[in-house]
């Protein structure tokens, strides 16, 4: 319980930080997988608070607490772990606030990984950062009920190649709604 | 424990389309230094072109073992086609061991394949048989000369006659086509088994040769289904809320050992085929999956991070007793018995990415017997003699074999995107 409400308030601190500085951090990462449809990757950070940066506009969403799905629908991982990075307790933040202010919506949680290690034991790397996830979001308030986990372990790559940043981007979680 | 829902689906529409083919060819990437040498004389035919040179499949089988060298055909200044006709002088003198000859004639729709092994050092015919095959069964006739010729020599059963299953994949993220085909060992023959746009995994054959076990995604969520080759029937076993994954066949057929992590995280549960009853053999909250049945039933490997990462445990049938197996270097997973048991084929992680080794169980040496950065899921063949796997050739899955020793190996490239998850089917004949 202490770990709760510690937790808590640590990722509502943080993603105050991160509105407050919003314009550098969050588009880059997911910009070139995700954020391409918005006009361009990373690109609009700078300018303009409206369609700018994924990360921003993502995590404003939740801070309103409007209707919309938080638009950073992916969040990575370092190799071999399961923990959320820092950068990404925002995003976990803002989609908390839209499933708890969303009483009827469910997002499937699925965890992947990159390709290196025996695919069997890889689905249950992936499934270990969804639960990661998870438990993020159930320290937030969202109800169990809101939340399921799918691993695909490294079943379904983002990118192509065996080079570190392809990996990078394969080790993530992804948020479909 | 409660028995999930159990659907015969007719998958008709899903499987053996026999008109999709993703035929596998060879590269010979190591030959073996202790191969013997053996002449295969092309079959002499009655003036007709056959659709498969009966020889030449002999021939590249017998290479593949790695157990022999063959003899190219330039060299052969004589061809015979009967032991009557041998001179084997000549032989000899070319420093070949063994000869094979042999004739193959229509009888009926099909044909009549007569064949001779004779021993030249002895100048002793050691096999001679007749075999008929049907009209488009050339090559398993070839396949089953290839065993004889190969246990006659070798001692050792031949396991060119069996087949592989393997898993295709396509595209990427959410864009990807999947497919389980069923094949030759040596890659002709390809079936379509099932095709699907989610991930298919972990096929696995039963121990008559008859069914897969298997993982599919394609209700969005990982279940595994079991599958009649002949018929395409196939069941859904299992599709708990978690992963449902790694089946492995008791070697009676009546016992699948899987991972799933209904409990939370992945755990080894036995389920009877028959009754659908559960036991649960792991009990921790690290991760336990990649069951493996030794072949007299008495105990399964898996893979678990117990110690921090993952190491090779075996557990103990009856007792329950479970100890870890590996000890050399951070990452050993998905082992497979060899058929004696005396030792087991892994993935091993060294300081050049993950190859395939052998741990001998008697003495605990592990020995890394692939060459690649990216070797994996490594199936052991019903003889023992080589191991399959799925490694990478440029940006493409291929699929890789080594022999048990490490002296030879081979690869079967495929046009088909990438080819991964081998399973080298029982003996089937």
């Amino acid at each position: 319980m202490q770990f709760k409400s510690h937790a808590r308030s640590l990722a509502l601190a943080l993603s105050l930080a991160l509105v407050a500085g919003c314009s550098s951090t969050g588009g880059t990462q997911d910009g070139s997988m995700e954020g391409t449809r918005n006009g361009g990757a990373g690109t609009g950070v700078a300018g303009s608070g409206q369609v700018s940066g994924t990360g921003v506009d993502g995590v404003r969403a939740g801070q309103q607490a409007d209707g919309r799905i938080p638009e950073v629908r992916t969040i990575y991982f370092d190799f071999d772990r399961d923990n959320i990075r820092t950068e990404f307790e925002s995003v976990l933040v803002a989609h908390a606030r839209y499933l708890r202010s969303n009483g009827s919506a469910r997002v499937v949680l699925q965890g992947h990984t990159d390709e290196r290690g025996t695919r069997e034991y890889n689905m249950a790397l992936g499934e270990r950062r969804a639960n990661s996830v998870k438990r993020f979001l159930e320290v937030q308030g969202v109800s169990p009920s809101q939340l399921e986990i799918v691993s695909y372990g490294e079943e379904r790559p983002a990118v192509r190649g065996s080079n570190d940043e392809a990996h990078a981007q394969n080790r993530r979680v992804v948020f479909a709604y | 424990m409660k028995v999930l829902m159990t659907t015969w689906l007719s998958g008709m529409l899903l499987v053996f389309s026999t008109l999709t083919q993703a035929n596998l060819t060879i590269e010979i990437t190591r030959g073996s230094d202790r191969a013997t040498p053996i002449a295969v004389v092309p079959f002499a035919t009655d003036g007709e072109s056959l659709s498969e040179d009966v020889a030449q499949i002999i021939s590249d089988n017998l290479q593949r073992s790695g157990y022999f060298e063959p003899l190219d055909r330039q060299s052969m200044y004589d061809r015979p086609s009967s032991s009557d006709d041998v001179q084997f002088g000549q032989w000899r003198a070319l420093d070949v061991r063994y000869l094979v000859v042999g004739h193959v004639s229509r009888e009926g729709s099909g044909y009549r394949i007569r064949y001779e092994l004779m021993d030249v050092s002895g100048t002793r015919r050691m096999l001679g048989e007749s075999v008929t095959a049907s009209g488009n069964e050339l090559r398993g006739g070839a396949h089953y000369i290839s065993d004889q010729i190969f246990e006659s020599i070798t001692g050792i059963r031949g396991a060119f006659a069996t087949r592989i299953a393997y898993v295709t994949a396509r595209g990427v993220g959410n864009d990807m086509q999947f497919a389980l085909y069923v094949a030759d060992a040596d890659g002709h023959n390809s079936q379509e088994v099932l095709s699907s746009r989610e991930p298919i995994l972990s096929p696995a054959w039963s121990p008559d040769g008859r069914k897969l076990a298997y993982v599919s995604f394609e209700t969005e969520r990982p279940a595994i289904y079991i599958q009649e080759l002949a018929t395409g029937q196939r069941v859904r076993a299992t599709s708990f809320e978690g992963i449902n994954g790694a089946p492995a066949w008791s070697p009676d057929g009546r016992k699948l050992a899987m991972a799933l992590s209904k409990d939370g995280q992945p755990e080894i549960y036995i389920m009877d085929v028959v009754s659908r009853n559960f036991e649960r053999i792991t009990n921790n909250s690290n991760i336990d999956t990649e069951p493996s049945w030794s072949p007299d039933g008495r105990s399964i490997l898996f893979t678990s991070d117990r110690s921090g990462g993952p190491q090779l445990y075996r557990y103990t049938v009856g007792s329950g007793e479970t100890d870890r197996l590996t000890f050399t270097g951070n990452y050993n997973a998905r082992g497979r018995f060899a058929p004696d048991g005396e030792s087991i084929f892994l993935v091993h992680r060294s300081n050049n990415g993950y190859q395939i080794a052998r741990q001998d169980l008697g003495s605990g040496r592990l020995v890394v017997i692939s060459e690649s950065r990216w070797d994996e899921s490594p199936s052991v063949a019903p003889n023992g003699t080589m191991v399959i796997f799925a490694t990478q050739q440029g940006n493409s899955g291929v699929l890789g074999a080594v022999s048990a020793d490490g002296r030879a190996s081979y690869r079967l490239p495929s046009a088909q995107g990438d080819v991964r998850e081998p399973a080298w089917s029982p003996f089937l004949n």
